[in-house]
């Protein structure tokens, strides 16, 4: 065991195993249904579950006064009508891009370590976008009128506008949330089945032989099924992509300086697929930690997914890059001032802090020693998390309090109601994760039955 | 226990997804149709071996694809155009670039919904009471073990033929299902 010793350190990463070699299909089914079925719960998930808890009651109190008394509680003015709102909007999409990367994209290209981490990323995925999607609402202003969003047959004879992205929005992020969810619940059919099989009490039993809808893994079944989950794959592909690219065009169709760009599509996909990685390692370091999982997430696992966050870290910072190049390029009076105000303004800090945390500190990957360092990933990802959640901001309020007209001018920051917000939708992410850990199987045990490295006595490897 | 209950099928089982894979053919080529196997994991060539040549999933994914897309424009446009129109400086109310987004996500929308609805349909699901789950040692074919079912209602079908027709694939046991 212990991969993540020094001797190990040094072969090459090809051969580090994707799972333990002792596991055969018995020892997969027992080691992640246990988790679910027997283990009692450890301390550790106790304290995520209430911390988990106190931040959802925080978010219900300050969605509550919210709700009472109106946005005004938060920070947002004219000009900077978008404040933390959208700012954290973007940041949670974007963490939810990696779930279906691992899941979709990666299962395209036949990448057999996806097989460890699709299912948690996947319920990443839904529980970053049901965050994600409470920002939009709560910045409503009259919330309970969100459903004009959707064309309806109003009484009121009026129709949404097709030309807005902000509608665009709506289709796109309704249609990821329901589209992960089918994703994840189709991949979590035969497991589902598995467990209505090892549940001991008769309860638990029919609630998962109900959630598996029968299944009983018929040749026929299973030849549907992985079509079925091949063609998801290929429309969940393009559609991770269009996500954040319809996000990317809040911005860039606007005429804001610092807004209206067209490297924003790319650099917003790149970003949001960077952040979802860092939030995959943040999750899978203390989970595979607790419930002892390192032989089945091992440092294989954790080291692709650091260089695909690398990878995707600088395709990031070659936007930041042509952001400030085409600005000065342009010769535009106000692009050329926004860039500058953006490095050396008022809010010049929050650009260099941006700086060190996504591009500085993340080259610390090119280090092997770094990559098989499993502290030093956890911090890694830390700072990605922070420095995503950074850019947003200063795209989002640096621009708008500097625009045209310096009598348009202003400055913006986050109430007390603004960050109490964010750190509620962070426990209501971290108590739904706890939830899922404990009631489903966390990593999909068909899929790994298929690179289980050795098989049962009798039969051929 | 359920001996009063009619048969619906006998079930060699199997310790890995080679012999069950060689124990469909054989059950094909000697001329069994009313037969289905069993495995935890998608066994590659297990469908072709009982005889199952295509999925339709692809057809009625195309379906829904294209009525998400068709759909979906002709949504805006009817909004845009007919119902609802806007007259923004006199630009054309049929601003069909504008209409992509929306149209891409449905038709991605409707793809996956048709993609899920058509597994349900064609594997007949749900469906919690199988005769299959009569049979107490079939909860591991959810697991680890490996199943092949002749149904009683198979052309070919007699109770001591196919019982010594399963025994010379060497299961690991052969149990009668009750339906």
């Amino acid at each position: 065991m212990a991969p993540e010793t020094p001797s190990t350190a040094r072969e090459n990463p090809e051969e580090l195993p994707l799972i333990g070699r002792e596991y055969d299909y018995r020892a997969i089914t027992d080691k992640i249904s246990s988790i679910v079925l027997t283990r009692p719960a450890p301390r550790e998930w106790y304290a995520a579950f209430g911390v988990g808890l106190v931040l959802v009651l925080v978010l219900h109190v300050a969605a509550g006064y919210l709700f009472y008394k109106g946005v005004g509680i938060w920070g947002i003015e004219i000009p900077v009508a978008w404040g933390f709102a959208i700012v954290n909007f973007v940041w949670w999409i974007g963490i939810g891009h990696a779930g279906t990367l691992i899941s979709a994209i990666l299962l395209l290209m036949r990448q057999k370590w996806r097989q460890s981490i699709n299912r948690f990323a996947e319920a990443m995925t839904l529980f970053a976008v049901m965050c994600a999607g409470m920002f939009p609402l709560m910045h409503l202003g009259r919330p309970w009128f969100f459903y004009w969003l959707f064309p309806y047959p109003s009484t009121m004879g009026v129709q949404p506008q097709f030309r807005s992205p902000l509608v665009w929005d709506v289709f796109a992020v309704s249609t990821y949330f329901t589209v992960s969810l089918l994703f994840w619940y189709v991949g979590l059919i035969p497991d589902l089945a598995t467990m209505r099989d090892r549940a001991k009490s008769g309860w638990v039993r029919r609630i998962y032989g109900a959630l598996s809808m029968g299944w009983r893994g018929s040749a026929e079944h299973w030849f549907h099924y992985e079509m079925a989950y091949l063609l998801l794959a290929g429309v969940a592909t393009p559609l991770v992509v269009s996500v954040h690219t319809v996000v990317s065009f809040d911005f860039s169709v606007g005429l804001v300086p610092g807004w209206h760009s067209t490297i924003f599509p790319p650099y917003f996909v790149a970003g949001a697929i960077y952040s979802g990685f860092a939030m995959v390692l943040v999750l899978a370091i203390p989970i595979r930690k607790i419930y002892g999982l390192e032989d089945l997430i091992t440092m294989r696992h954790l080291e692709n997914m650091a260089k695909v966050m690398l990878a995707t870290g600088l395709v990031v910072a070659y936007g930041y890059l042509m952001e400030a190049f085409i600005s000065w390029y342009s010769g535009n009076l106000y692009e050329r001032y926004m860039m500058w105000n953006r490095m050396f303004g008022s809010y010049g800090v929050y650009f260099w802090a941006l700086m060190l945390f996504n591009v500085l500190m993340p080259q610390a990957i090119w280090i092997k020693r770094v990559r098989l360092s499993v502290p030093a990933l956890f911090v890694i990802s830390l700072s990605v998390l922070f420095g995503m959640w950074l850019e947003r901001y200063v795209i989002i309020v640096v621009s708008l309090s500097r625009d045209f007209m310096p009598s348009a001018w202003g400055r913006y920051s986050g109430t007390i109601w603004d960050y109490l917000t964010l750190a509620g939708t962070i426990g209501f992410f971290l108590f739904c994760m706890v939830l899922f850990i404990r009631l489903v199987p966390m990593i999909s045990m068909s899929e790994l039955r298929a690179i289980a490295p050795k098989q049962k006595e009798g039969g051929a490897a | 226990m359920t001996a009063e209950r009619p048969m619906y099928g006998l079930i060699a089982e199997f310790d890995d997804s080679e012999s069950l894979l060689a124990a469909a053919r054989l059950a094909h080529e000697a001329g069994y149709r009313r037969m289905d196997a069993y495995s935890p994991l998608p066994v590659e060539g297990l469908a072709e071996a009982i005889g199952i040549r295509r999925t339709r999933i692809p057809l009625i994914v195309l379906l829904g694809g294209l009525t998400g897309c068709l759909g979906g424009f002709f949504l805006q446009y009817w909004i845009a155009v007919l119902d609802y129109p806007i007259n923004v400086g006199g630009r054309p109310l049929n601003s069909w670039p504008s209409f992509i987004p929306v149209t891409f996500e449905l038709t991605i929308l409707l793809s996956a919904l048709s993609a899920v609805a058509g597994l349900f349909a064609l594997c007949r699901l749900p469906w919690p009471h199988h005769p299959v789950f009569n049979l107490p040692p079939f909860e591991m074919a959810t697991q680890d073990r490996f199943f092949l079912c002749i149904e009683c209602q198979d052309p070919r079908f007699d109770p001591e033929g196919t019982r010594r027709f399963l025994g010379d694939l060497r299961p690991r046991g052969i149990h009668d299902v009750s339906s």
